[in-house]
């Protein structure tokens, strides 16, 4: 049985929103790097929309249009004013580095508060700390890490917009991010493959990845061998499976900073 | 907004009532769910599939979250699928009504009832398996199964 067939039945439960704690986390960190599971996990949703189609019935009465046309304007009103009484607040200004570092720290700490839950009982408080403190990280990194956040990547003037990626490793943690903007869209059945280049020997895979429709696309904590040394990051289009070496040439690199 | 809400409030409003069996709360869910559309329309990602595919998604998630007197659990945002058959006029919905309730009618009672349990009670699959009195493995490949049925009626 492959690991993708061990997935499928949570798949499903995940879906439809039953699946909870070790397994539901389980499932998380593979769907974070496996885009052959995403994909699945899109189709058993489309599943889910074909049997909502089964429900029959009345039509919504009529008041339900105008309460609804009616919270819309309201809605639309307050935005106006807002928008014009205050300035939005960037976290963009405190830059790349500075919150990736945070994104890492809060990786690790979700990493070690797992590791605490799971066997240490005494240490509840501790791991209660930890979840704490990592909430309030995960808040801060937000704005790079959720998919709805607005990105916006500054080049010279009269420059169109190049694919860029970043990629933040902390080799003492084992912990990747990885962020990229202005990436072209994929053929069918393709991905992004994202290529951890050591210091010697072969590259190491560290995640598939493919750009949402504003070219945007992230990968975190991606499966790496413990304390490998990287020279460098490269991205290849690999088929969306993923490849255990390059199959293609080499399209972004970069070395580190 | 009206003239999406004129063409696919039949649907949300009763997929939440099947859920609910209410039609307040049936209503209360339909509200939140088009706003939620109108103040983020681009959680809906067209090339996916159909509108209507990806409301009846969200109204079926935000209807169990309702009845279970929970937070809701996902954004929408995070709800993407992929469907396969053309959803997007009246006449496909009723065609695709008719062929899911067809398959639902073929499956074996136990496979029936534990799909629906699951998707229209937003039961788990322990609280299945303690109902039935079955091992927790048959309820998880029923529903699995139950799924995959639906999705093999509509590729052929």
């Amino acid at each position: 049985m492959s690991e993708h067939e061990q997935f499928a039945e949570d798949l499903a439960l995940y879906a439809l929103g039953v699946l909870k704690g070790d397994e539901r986390g389980k499932l998380e960190l593979h769907l974070a790097t496996c885009a052959a599971c995403r994909l699945e996990l899109e189709q058993v949703r489309g599943d889910m929309a074909l049997l909502a189609m089964s429900a029959a019935g009345p039509r919504p009465p009529r008041r339900a249009r105008q309460r609804l046309l009616d919270a819309v304007a309201l809605e639309a009103r307050s935005a106006k004013t807002a928008q014009s009484a205050a300035h939005r607040s960037w976290w963009g200004w405190l830059g790349w580095a500075a919150t990736a570092a945070v994104i890492v720290f809060a990786l690790s700490l979700w990493r070690e508060n797992s590791m605490l839950r799971a066997t240490l009982a005494s240490a509840s408080s501790r791991a209660a700390e930890s979840s704490r403190q990592l909430e309030e990280l995960r808040k801060i990194a937000a704005p790079i890490i959720e998919p709805e956040a607005q990105r916006v990547t500054l080049v010279a003037a009269r420059t169109p917009p190049q694919p860029q990626g970043k990629a933040f490793y902390l080799r003492s943690r084992n912990s990747l991010v990885f962020l990229a903007n202005n990436m072209p869209a994929l053929p069918p059945q393709k991905a992004y493959e994202l290529w951890l280049i050591p210091t010697s020997g072969n590259p190491i895979p560290a995640g598939v990845f493919k750009p949402d429709a504003h070219g945007s696309a992230s990968v975190v904590n991606p499966p790496l061998p413990a304390g490998t040394e990287a020279k460098a990051f490269a991205i290849t289009v690999e088929n969306e499976a993923g490849s255990a070496a390059p199959t293609t040439p080499i399209l972004m690199m970069g070395a580190g900073e | 907004m009206a003239e999406l809400y004129d063409r696919y409030s039949s649907v949300v409003y009763a997929v939440a009532l099947r859920v609910l069996g209410d039609t307040g709360a049936a209503e209360d869910v339909l509200q939140e769910v088009f706003l939620q559309l109108w103040r983020n329309p681009g959680a809906f990602d067209a090339a996916r599939g159909s509108l209507a595919s990806w409301l009846a998604v969200v109204t079926r998630n935000r209807a169990i979250d309702s009845l279970r007197k929970r937070r809701p659990e996902t954004d929408i945002e995070d709800v993407v699928l992929s469907v396969a058959p053309d959803l997007a006029g009246a006449a496909e919905l009723s065609r695709a009504a008719e062929k899911v309730r067809g398959v639902m009618g073929s499956m074996a009672p136990a496979q029936r009832g534990a799909l629906e349990m699951a998707y229209w009670e937003g039961m788990s699959h322990s609280e299945i398996a303690e109902k039935t009195g079955e091992p927790l493995g048959t309820i998880k490949t029923r529903i699995r199964a139950g799924l995959m049925a639906l999705r093999k009626a509509f590729q052929t």
